[in-house]
């Protein structure tokens, strides 16, 4: 299925607007996943990235959206496409990290400028590292290591972790044990994809844990927490914000409840930009925006910051500007690291029940300016 | 590891196979009777989960949504038996295989259409959640008891419509030889429908209770069709005996294998890299059972005279 958006949104008046290098039109390239079983994701990222698009009003700011379907070998062939064809100046939109593997490396040594708006896998934040790859989400291990800071300031000593088996899960147990300081009732790794807990449910109550920590995105997570809930278990669950993002909840319903998971991101940061961000989101779409939207949100808001201060034909200046994250971010304070990855504020939230809708509350912050561990392998 | 934790793994292990059987009886059914390859079959796995989600949120009845689950899957497999397949029958496997495959495209992004991008929610009904306690001190989730005796007594009521009735007579004959049964005069292919729209409907009905404790979603067919085609070539193509064996033979296999293996890895691993080789290794067990199983018997367990 092709899908194709120019947005070329009309608001002569914002032309005056800074005055510098208006002249010069910015050509984006979003490549995302619509179609198919992560397409909630995508549409999210798509549709936060839009609506920053259309509350700026810049003119010179052209977006051609394509699907990826979750295909490395799709991303590949419409990444080419959109550089060689249709020329564009950013490539942004991929949602899952062995399709980003697969686009991003290239993109950026034909010299595009990417902003990822959702993967950050450690190779590209550490020893594959580029100056024109800019992470606006951030690295995958972050969430992890802050719900394994929670645990620590939780008091839990002796956690049942569990993840597929496949690189981003076996990076969520790392970034975990990284920071969490107890002992481990048990590791799992359970099959991409698996839907029937039954057997891992049976090993936790088995073991002496006394509390859980779980990456499983999507479908997966949605089985687990049912799964667990219908079980009789009563320990604490802990979870990274994937499985609690806002497309998901609803399907999940009362087992999520008072469930805590990790989020750099949740609605009810108090700050001016996440508050119009919120209401522009549900006016426009109406429904409550996820993390994933809020990614999109804040990368298009760092295109346009940079967009306002250079002009794309002069990669150095552009870089630099790109560089300085000098926008209102949904989630408050921002600012990159050497490595280009964003240091910030990682959240504790709970899930509770807004008249009939599951959503997240912010209880707490579980690492504060929080950077990745990869900066130093990043030599550019 | 403990007595009470292997019994429930074999619980666990009883009840997906129980589940697969629904999925691997109708597939055999279908191949079986009319030589027809369906991929499409997880499909109609989905369009009884959806339609299950939609009925439960709207009323909030769990037994009408399983009613509407079997209606539904029974109705798409009796409009995709009338519009497409009936014309793939004479065709070879490979037109099969592609149109069926055309079909869950189809679906798929027809029910995305339809019920939007985001997984719908279905839960078990209040009377069937929680955990029960079984002699021994086992504590077990009620609701997958009550799927693992769903299962057996439709198991039971397949073999008695097969051995025992007057369609289960033709379903035999037309197994065995379809022109025959034409030409006495049976209408072959309203027969064929009637099983394509039950082999539909027992899709649609584990479609619907696994979704209350998975997740209903696009594309949550598709996993499950490629185990239910490991059980029905296991169990023999064609057979519905073949087909309830080979799923209870995966789903233990499958449960125990991602148990036992971690453990056994951990005699001689350190933990981390056991589990990670462990659960690899399980990943792969129904396959390496399947291979190990069409050396010993090429026709599968039950396959007969093919």
């Amino acid at each position: 299925m092709k899908m194709k958006t120019l947005l070329a949104a009309g608001c002569a008046a914002m032309m005056a607007t800074a005055g510098l290098a208006d002249d010069h039109k910015v050509k984006v390239g979003m490549i995302t996943t619509l179609s198919g079983g992560g397409a909630g994701l995508g549409i999210d990222v798509r549709d936060g990235f839009l609506l920053a698009a259309k509350m700026a009003g810049n003119d010179n700011l052209e977006i051609v959206v394509e699907d990826d379907q979750r295909k490395p070998d799709i991303a590949v062939q419409l990444a080419d496409k959109m550089i060689q064809s249709e020329k564009v100046d950013v490539l942004t939109g991929i949602i899952w990290s062995n399709l980003a593997m697969a686009v991003v490396p290239a993109a950026t040594a034909q010299g595009k400028f990417y902003l990822s708006p959702n993967a950050g896998p450690s190779v590209l934040a550490g020893k594959g590292c580029h100056p024109n790859y800019f992470n606006v989400a951030w690295q995958n291990d972050n969430l992890h290591e802050a719900a394994g800071g929670y645990a620590n300031s939780a008091g839990f000593k002796n956690s049942f972790i569990l993840a597929p088996n496949y690189p981003a899960g076996q990076d969520a147990l790392t970034g975990y044990k990284r920071i969490y300081e107890g002992e481990l009732a048990g590791e799992v790794f359970t099959k991409l994809g698996q839907k029937d807990y039954a057997s891992e449910i049976a090993q936790i109550r088995a073991s002496d844990a006394d509390s859980v920590y779980f990456f499983l995105p999507g479908g997966m997570g949605i089985s687990f927490l049912k799964q667990y809930a219908d079980s009789g278990l009563d320990l604490p669950v802990v979870g990274p914000a994937f499985s609690f993002d806002q497309g998901i909840l609803q399907a999940v319903g009362d087992a999520a409840m008072g469930v805590k998971n990790t989020s750099q991101w949740n609605k009810d940061i108090d700050n001016e930009a996440n508050k119009a961000f919120v209401e522009a989101f549900q006016a426009e779409y109406g429904r409550l925006p996820s993390l994933y939207a809020s990614q999109g949100y804040d990368t298009a808001n760092l295109l346009l910051s940079a967009m306002g201060k250079a002009d794309v034909s002069d990669a150095e200046a552009f870089r630099a500007a790109l560089k300085e994250a000098d926008f209102d971010s949904t989630r408050g304070d921002f600012a990159f690291d050497s490595n280009n990855h964003p240091i910030q504020d990682i959240y504790v939230r709970e899930v509770i029940k807004e008249g009939e809708v599951y959503t997240n509350k912010i209880i707490g912050t579980a690492l504060e300016d929080h950077s990745n561990v990869y900066v130093e392998d990043c030599k550019m | 590891m403990t007595a009470i934790l292997f019994i429930e793994q074999v619980l666990n292990g009883l009840q997906f196979g129980v589940m697969l059987f629904l999925m691997a009886a109708g597939l055999t059914l279908v191949f079986g009777v009319m030589g027809l390859i369906n991929l499409a079959h997880g499909s109609l796995y989905m369009v009884g989960a959806f339609a299950a989600a939609a009925v439960a949120g709207a009323t909030g009845s769990f037994l009408l949504a399983l009613v509407a689950a079997l209606a539904a899957a029974a109705a798409a497999g009796a409009i995709v038996e009338l519009v497409v397949i009936r014309r793939l029958y004479d065709r070879d496997h490979l037109d099969q295989v592609l149109a069926t495959f055309a079909l869950i495209l189809i679906f798929s992004e027809g029910t995305r259409w339809v019920f939007g991008s985001f997984p719908l929610f279905l839960d078990i009904p209040d009377y069937l959640s929680g955990p029960v306690t079984l002699p021994g001190g086992i504590e077990y989730p009620l609701y997958r008891l009550t799927i693992i005796c769903t299962g057996l007594v439709i198991a039971a009521g397949l073999f008695w419509l097969i051995s025992r009735t007057r369609l289960g007579v033709r379903i035999r004959a037309g197994e065995s030889d379809r022109e025959m049964i034409a030409a006495l005069g049976v209408d072959i292919s309203k027969l064929y429908t009637v099983v394509f729209a039950l082999g539909a409907a027992l899709a649609g009905l584990a479609g619907a209770m696994v979704g209350a404790i998975q997740s209903v979603q696009v594309g949550m067919g598709e996993p499950v069709l490629i185990l239910a085609f490991v059980v029905i070539v296991i169990g023999g193509i064609g057979s519905i005996k073949g087909a309830l064996i080979g799923a209870i033979l995966v789903g233990l296999t499958d449960t125990l294998g991602g148990l036992l293996l971690p453990e056994l890895f951990k005699l001689f691993m350190e933990a981390s890299a056991a589990s990670t080789t462990g659960s690899a290794l399980a990943s792969m067990l129904i396959y390496i059972l399947m291979a190990c199983v069409l050396i010993w018997k090429p026709q599968g367990l039950f396959g007969g005279q093919a």
